[in-house]
């Protein structure tokens, strides 16, 4: 206790400020953690409740609102059209950003950065107006509600975000070595693929990985884009979230919140090991 | 970064020369041509459309050019109220945004590196945990038999279920609890730059931990504080989610007006006027975060 007591007393930074004067400040942090982790993370054991109203903690278990999830055909549809169109938004994407990236990074030219400046627009631009240009230009070519508008749309609001990783990645690449690979007889081609790409491969992982759960994720332009039979998750989801609080919520909820962490958890442990 | 050149002492002639510079500026081209598929699909399904929008918004639906849809936007209340409801979500959310992630940056910046490592894994958790979950998660939490009123009357705090949700108070938390990390990540690493040897040499002069907090250290900090404060802000302007879901109808934003425009009238020159004036302001507060970014690391603390 008494060497408790002393750490009250004990400086804590250079100004010579007390830890006892400012307790204030380590309780506050500690509550804001809280509020901004908790929320999510207490949906996963209310999803397990057996009661209509989303008891925590649960007085009994029970599967019920993953049955009721599981036995849906719609939210089963809706799961099926964002797992297949997140798979396609990642083919998509990824060689899409980082063919863009490593051409922009080489290009040199004036042109480049106002080329640049546009591909970053799906992410500047507000996301209702993204949804709302993208709509109406799907209405003109008469893809909406198709799993490929859907495709389409989301790539673009991943575009960007594989573009920024990859350059960044590129930025770390001494780009050295792959004129010696070209020195050396390697085609530019060649040089990419076995000196540049299994550098950045890590970022590359990334890039994928980020671009699963932009689409994954995404509410807004799926509302616009997506529909029928080509529903989406989110957009079942929010159209529900409007309604009443359903608890069949919940347990889907924790099933993202598992896939999030998994893909996030995986490029994490790959990155360590290719960084190694 | 060049294309390597010749060493000086092979003497070229001037057709060499040419040609070598010829290949370069092919090559450079054919680099640019890498971001080609990307440029078209963007540029086709995205930049295209949002420029005839515009183009929308200066006519009527007979097809007359006019004004009459921007002229809406100021005459009509139901406009007027939407810009005002917009702008004081924001900046509510800005402030509040600004006054906790203060102190959190602050905690963090003065832990140790891996400690604050830690601590940024809590902040950066929100941001990729799907928008829906957090926002229903809330709902769950603030709605009147949900676990927030449970627990405040259980511990006698008040009586009555209070209105947490399907109002603003709801909108704000959701909208607090989302735009937090924005303001958290850059004044966190703004604070992690601050020269210690500036405190140490406050308090060395005689100044009170509050003085050097105020006098040094605030100042320091301010162009994290501006640039995460203008993020949010930004960021806010164009919320759509949250408050349709934890306001409840009460609280109609721009997004949500653009939205039942197309959605139920099919108003495309309201919806786009509306729209331009989003996206113009959007682009003008960008546009003074970077000038401001940029005034102030020239005038911020010799880094």
């Amino acid at each position: 206790m008494a060497r408790f007591m002393s750490w009250f007393d004990k400086p804590a930074t250079d100004t010579q400020i007390t830890h006892g004067s400012r307790l204030w400040l380590y309780a506050l942090a500690v509550v804001l953690f809280a509020f901004l982790v908790l929320p999510t993370l207490i949906v996963i054991p209310m999803s397990f409740s057996e009661s209509q109203y989303l008891e925590f903690p649960p007085r009994h278990l029970s599967l019920r609102w993953y049955e009721a999830y599981f036995h849906s055909r719609s939210w089963m549809q809706a799961t099926a059209t964002s797992f297949k169109a997140a798979t396609l938004t990642v083919l998509v994407a990824t060689p899409l950003g980082t063919v863009a990236a490593y051409g922009l990074y080489n290009a040199e030219l004036a042109i480049a950065r106002l080329v640049s400046l546009v591909l970053i627009m799906p992410i500047v631009i507000p996301v209702i107006l993204v949804g709302t240009a993208i709509f109406y230009a799907y209405v003109k070519l008469r893809i909406v509600n198709s799993l490929i508008g859907v495709v389409l749309a989301h790539s673009i609001l991943a575009v960007p975000i594989v573009i920024m990783i990859v350059t960044s990645a590129l930025k770390s690449f001494d780009m050295n070595q792959e004129r010696v690979a070209r020195s050396l007889g390697a085609s530019r081609l060649e040089a990419f693929f076995m000196v540049v790409m299994p550098q950045i491969k890590f970022a590359i992982l990334t890039a994928a990985v980020l671009s699963f759960l932009t689409s994954f994720d995404e509410v807004i332009v799926s509302l616009f884009v997506s529909g029928g039979d080509n529903s989406t998750l989110t957009r079942i989801m929010f159209a529900a979230l409007r309604d009443q609080i359903d608890p069949t919520i919940a347990a889907i909820s924790t099933m993202m919140v598992v896939v999030t962490s998994l893909l996030l958890g995986l490029s994490q442990i790959f990155g360590r090991r290719a960084k190694r | 970064m060049s294309t390597p050149t010749a060493p000086a002492t092979i003497s070229l002639s001037d057709d060499h020369a040419a040609a070598l510079s010829r290949d370069r500026l092919i090559e450079r081209w054919v680099m640019l041509s890498l971001a080609a598929p990307a440029f078209a699909v963007v540029f086709v399904c995205l930049i295209v459309p949002v420029g005839w929008l515009f183009y929308l918004s200066f006519f009527t639906d007979s097809g007359a050019a006019t004004l009459i849809n921007y002229r809406h936007l100021i005459e009509q209340p139901s406009y007027v109220r939407i810009f005002w409801t917009t702008f004081k979500v924001s900046a509510l959310t800005t402030a509040i945004c600004a006054v906790l992630g203060y102190p959190l940056a602050y905690f963090m910046s003065q832990l140790p590196t891996r400690a604050a490592n830690l601590c940024m894994i809590a902040v950066l958790l929100p941001f990729w945990t799907s928008l829906l979950v957090r926002t229903y998660a809330w709902l769950v939490l603030l709605q009147r038999t949900g676990l927030i009123n449970h627990w405040g009357m259980q511990l006698g705090l008040w009586s009555e279920p209070l209105p947490l949700v399907n109002n603003l108070t709801g909108t704000l938390i959701g909208m607090v609890h989302i735009m937090l990390p924005f303001i958290v990540l850059p004044l966190y690493g703004n604070m992690r730059s601050i020269d210690r040897s500036l405190l140490q040499a406050a308090a060395n002069l005689g100044a009170s931990p509050v003085q050097s907090f105020w006098r040094i250290f605030l100042p320091l900090s301010v162009p994290g504080l501006t640039a995460g404060a203008l993020v949010v802000f930004i960021l806010c302007l164009g919320f759509y989610v949250t408050p349709e879901v934890l306001g409840g109808g009460r609280v109609t934003m721009v997004s949500s007006r653009i939205a039942t425009d197309i959605d139920t009238f099919l108003n495309w020159g309201s919806a786009s006027a509306l729209g331009a004036v989003l996206l113009v302001l959007t682009f003008l507060l960008l546009w003074i975060a970077s000038r401001l970014a940029k005034n102030l690391s020239l005038i911020g603390a010799g880094h």
